[in-house]
């Protein structure tokens, strides 16, 4: 019921039912649905139209999924409005795609923003550091919009420590805050955010980058209990204050994932343990003693303290692991459902004890240290495995690898429920693909990075079309698919033709011709972003997607074939794409080959904060 | 392959200036398709074979490596540095060039196209150096200068497009920005010690053999410095290199902090602060007589008085910033001439005190 009553701002002047607005509100609860129209205040006889709007209000406020809310928001004018009012999560893909304003004026009862900036190929500094993302607009619009805003998540934005400063003060009952891949903050905003939002529940930082300094923010939560569920912290970089840091969950009895940062060290996390063993989400810090620990010294016992955490389902960290430890693990193994060794610089030997025994396991992220040897192991035991991935432990371009098609085959013949896939290798063969395509026909995800560049099927000498084209082929549900490796334009035919419901693309190195892109871009109705690199596509090619530019998110092409007289031309003919081109290089003489193409639909054309690598169409 | 165009307009053309007819593509014994041929670019003792099966001998791998170099990849200039928006930033991204090579003994050099000038002057000498065998050298020397009279047109990104075959691979790791598509914070694992992840890396780690080498992170735009100011939880960063004397310093760091001193006042005194104390707080930052001092941390992780040393020489040694109460000052020990060093692990339990309490 309080929820209702934060609901409706003061300055509601949408509708010109305010009195029997406010009180429907107290009807659409999600626990009352019986009550329809007939709760509809005695005071003033409705007219028709309130009786309408009331009921879509009614009806309209069960709709979560924001594509349902979209379609009805088509409908006619009513729904519109009263869909706009009923919204309670915004979801915007791109934030140059509108203008804060446009958002904030058209749903006004707003209380969680997801916000996503930049393009993924971001974070492999394919994008200038300033090229943009700022947070501070849609902050300072939605202080004023939204007062009882509780929930923000944010991917790729840029954040000042100025922008949680103002996030803090504005929004009283702010709950929770995530931020995934973001920068441009330290840990005075996260003091600020620790000291001034009283409700915390959630304070989520992912593979975000923090700077140091040298605030201790941890000290900044409030010293009485607290509500909060969840602290993430992995990826911050710098050391913490750890006794303020177990007082904090010491405090924090509702708290259910804590993930360390790798200055925790392992006699710390079982500090930490002791004190919450009901934790579900545990991120373990760097896993390793702290160096001013003797070696005579009586170390804790953490194979009881990972015992007494019997709700513990997902394990993460393992920043600086010491192999020995992780035996200490293996008390939760039965009932891990997530196992993140993304870190741990760890053998087949040292892994197989620990996955034998994860039966339950659905996820798991892993170095490729464990070689092909240890993906079989992971085959033999994980039969409820969806999603894998493996990280190269060297990130180069090598002949030899740890891990081949032998391990990619075992996988998708011992974990044939698997669904999402992230494989870095350095060698693989069509076969093992095609293998993987029929036995797993659930993927959803299929992204193969054969890291080196234009590398064949390592037995046939073939190049990789016939793997990704049986991809396409055989898995229905596939949505989003990475190539690489030795790809002709007929591994885009097979795209096109096959790959209905791929979302998101993403292409290096591959392709011979224009007909590639071609292939990709009238064959693939569903296609939403497209991210291309180093590959021979051209204007023409870039020209057949007219069509559909309009319905993608975005559509990022670097080092192609693209004439700034084509992207011209995509500009010219569609006013309401936002095309950006960035030239690295001020050498205008080299040819007039596009460095960088970025463009996405906007409501609100060129924006105005892009620096001056860019070049807005 | 049906369906792929032949040698026509569409097809990639690294080779624009390489065409088949000068027989640079070496034959080879084993079956490889025509566009993979078409592509390929190689250099190296002619009749030698090419194999393109992984089960082929490492050794005789690294053989043909360095006695091949391969062409057809380059970088774009922008492949060392975060911050590429202005030509200046080549020069830094050619002076890595040449830092790799040196250290590569025996990973392969490779040619870059002279698609950037700054990068072309400095490879056509390097290269000179690095290659071991005078053909290789003088073909490469011809390539290059082919390359420039035919007004080699496409650029970075033409080229890049159509790197062929396998033997590409073993052009050293750091030679292509954002690939393998590992975000930062993921490189570098195979040294698991306490060092610091740069959260700069360009895939820098040169020879690719050692892989614990620990990329460096360049500044190339500006010189950023963190700020820190006593009682302040919010810090800031100013680029040094905006600025050529203390004075400048001195206003800027005047500007950054006012307003939040302002505000800090405020809420403690419930009072509204002159003009007139506004400013007097700030002056006399340098020279010890107002309210505030400024002092600095080296590169030694010393406290030292800002001021002391010519500008240009203070631009050099300083790591970070702090705005001190002057009253605090003389409590701690500045080394204003290397004396009375405090350590560092000192210094930040201090500042760890300050912070924990405001």
């Amino acid at each position: 019921m309080s929820e209702d009553d934060d609901r409706s701002p003061p300055s509601d002047s949408v509708t010109t039912t305010d009195s029997c607005f406010s009180k429907t509100q107290t009807c659409t609860s999600g626990s009352t649905s019986g009550s329809g129209p007939s709760s509809v205040p005695e005071f003033q006889a409705p007219y028709p139209d309130q009786v309408l709007e009331n009921v879509l209000e009614n009806v309209l406020c069960f709709l979560t999924s924001r594509r349902d809310r979209n379609a009805a928001s088509l409908v006619c004018r009513s729904w519109y409005r009263v869909e706009a009012l009923t919204r309670s999560e915004l979801f915007i893909g791109n934030c140059y795609a509108l203008s804060p304003r446009r958002a904030t004026s058209r749903f006004t009862r707003i209380r969680s923003v997801t916000l996503k900036g930049k393009p993924r190929f971001a974070d492999f500094n394919l994008m200038p550091p300033t090229w943009g993302a700022y947070f501070a607009p849609w902050v300072s619009a939605m202080a004023k919009a939204y007062p009882w805003l509780e929930k923000l998540h944010l991917k790729r934005m840029t954040v000042t420590d100025d922008d949680l400063a103002l996030l803090a003060e504005s929004f009283s009952g702010f709950k929770e805050l995530v931020l995934v891949c973001c920068d441009g903050f330290g840990t005075s905003g996260l003091a600020y955010v620790a000291s001034k939002c009283r409700q915390l529940r959630v304070l989520d930082l992912i593979e975000s980058e923090v700077s140091d300094d040298e605030v201790d923010w941890i000290s900044c939560f409030p010293e009485s209990e607290m509500c909060l569920e969840s602290l993430i912290f992995d990826c911050v970089d710098c050391p913490i204050n750890f006794d303020a840091l177990e007082r904090l969950v010491a405090r924090s009895p509702s708290l259910r994932k804590l993930r360390l940062n790798r200055s925790v060290s392992i006699g710390q996390l079982h500090r930490l343990m002791v004190r919450a063993p009901q934790l579900t989400h545990l991120g373990t810090g760097s896993f390793r003693p702290s160096e001013d620990v003797a070696h005579g010294e009586q170390e804790p016992d953490y194979v009881s303290a990972f015992a007494a955490c019997e709700s513990l389902v997902c394990l993460s960290g393992f920043r600086e692991i010491v192999p020995d430890y992780l035996p200490a693990i293996y008390p939760v193994c039965a009932n891990l459902t997530s196992l993140n060794l993304s870190y741990a610089n760890i053998t087949a030997e040292q892994l197989r004890p620990i996955i034998r025994n994860c039966h339950k396991l659905q996820i798991l992220w892993v170095l490729d240290s464990i070689c092909d040897e240890g993906l079989q192991a992971v085959a033999a035991t994980c039969k409820e495995l969806h999603e894998l991935r493996v990280f190269p432990i060297d990130a180069c371009e090598d002949s030899e690898g740890p891990v081949s098609e032998v391990g990619l085959q075992a996988i998708s013949e011992g974990c044939r429920k698997l669904q999402s896939i992230l494989y870095f290798c350095q060698r693989m063969t069509n076969a093992a693909v095609i293998a993987m395509s029929k036995n797993c026909p659930d993927l959803v995800v299929f992204r193969l990075c054969i890291m080196g560049r234009h590398r064949p099927d390592h037995v046939t000498g073939e190049p990789m079309d016939e793997g990704f084209g049986a991809i396409v082929m055989n898995c229905k549900n596939l949505t989003r698919l990475a190539v690489s490796g030795l790809l002709t334009d007929r591994a885009f035919s097979y795209i096109g033709r096959y790959g209905k419901t791929v979302r998101t693309l993403s292409v290096a190195f591959a392709g011979d011709s224009d007909m590639g892109l071609n292939y990709v871009l009238e064959g693939c109705p569903r296609l939403q972003k497209l991210e291309i690199r180093d590959s021979p596509f051209g204007d023409a090619a870039l020209l057949s997607g007219l069509h559909h530019y309009y319905n993608m998110r975005f559509l990022w092409m670097s080092s192609c074939k693209l004439t700034s007289g084509g992207c011209q031309q995509i500009a010219r003919a569609l006013p309401r794409l936002v095309v950006e081109v960035i030239n690295d290089e001020a050498d205008e003489d080299m040819g007039n080959f596009v460095d960088k193409l970025y463009m996405y639909r906007s409501l609100e054309g060129p924006r105005d904060d892009a620096p001056k690598v860019v070049s807005i169409l | 392959m049906e369906g792929c165009s032949k040698i026509t307009e569409a097809c990639p053309q690294l080779l624009d200036l390489i065409p088949r007819e000068r027989e640079w593509l070496v034959k080879r014994a084993d079956e490889r398709s025509s566009e993979e041929k078409k592509l390929e670019l190689r250099l190296g003792p002619p009749g030698e074979e090419w194999s393109l099966r992984e089960n082929a001998k490492n050794a005789d791998d690294r053989e043909r490596d360095e006695s091949l170099l391969s062409l057809g990849y380059f970088s774009n200039g922008n492949q060392h540095t975060r911050k590429f928006s202005s030509p200046e930033n080549l020069q830094p991204g050619s002076v890595w060039f040449n830092q790799q090579l040196s250290q590569q003994a025996k990973a392969t050099p490779f040619l870059q196209f002279p698609s950037k000038t700054v990068t072309t002057r400095q490879s056509l000498p390097v290269m000179a150096k690095e290659s071991s065998q005078p053909c290789c050298t003088k073909v490469v020397v011809d390539l290059q200068q082919s390359a420039e009279k035919k007004a080699f047109s496409p650029p970075a990104p033409a080229n890049t497009a159509v790197v062929p075959s396998s033997s590409q691979k073993r052009t050293a790791p750091g030679s292509v920005v954002g690939w393998p598509p590992i975000r930062s914070s993921r490189k570098n694992l195979a040294s698991s010690s306490s060092s610091k992840p740069v959260t700069d890396s360009q895939n820098e780690s040169p020879n690719k053999k050692v892989a614990s080498e620990k990329p460096v992170e360049t500044c190339k735009k500006g010189m950023f410095v963190k700020i820190n100011m006593d009682g302040v939880p919010i810090g800031r960063k100013v680029d040094l290199t905006a600025y050529d004397s203390y004075e400048k310093l001195s206003t800027v760091v005047d500007e950054l902090f006012r307003g939040l001193l302002t505000a800090q006042r405020d809420s403690s005194a419930g009072g509204i602060m002159s003009e007139q104390e506004e400013e007097k707080a700030f002056m006399g930052v340098l020279d010890g007589s107002g309210e505030y001092t400024l002092v600095y941390e080296d590169n030694e992780g010393d406290r030292m008085l800002v001021g002391d040393v010519p500008w240009h020489m203070f631009v050099s040694m300083v790591k970070r910033l702090r705005v001190l109460k002057s009253s605090e000052v003389s409590a701690l020990s500045l080394g204003s001439s290397k004396q009375g060093k405090e350590s560092t692990d000192e210094m930040r339990r201090k500042n760890f005190a300050a912070k924990i309490l405001f």
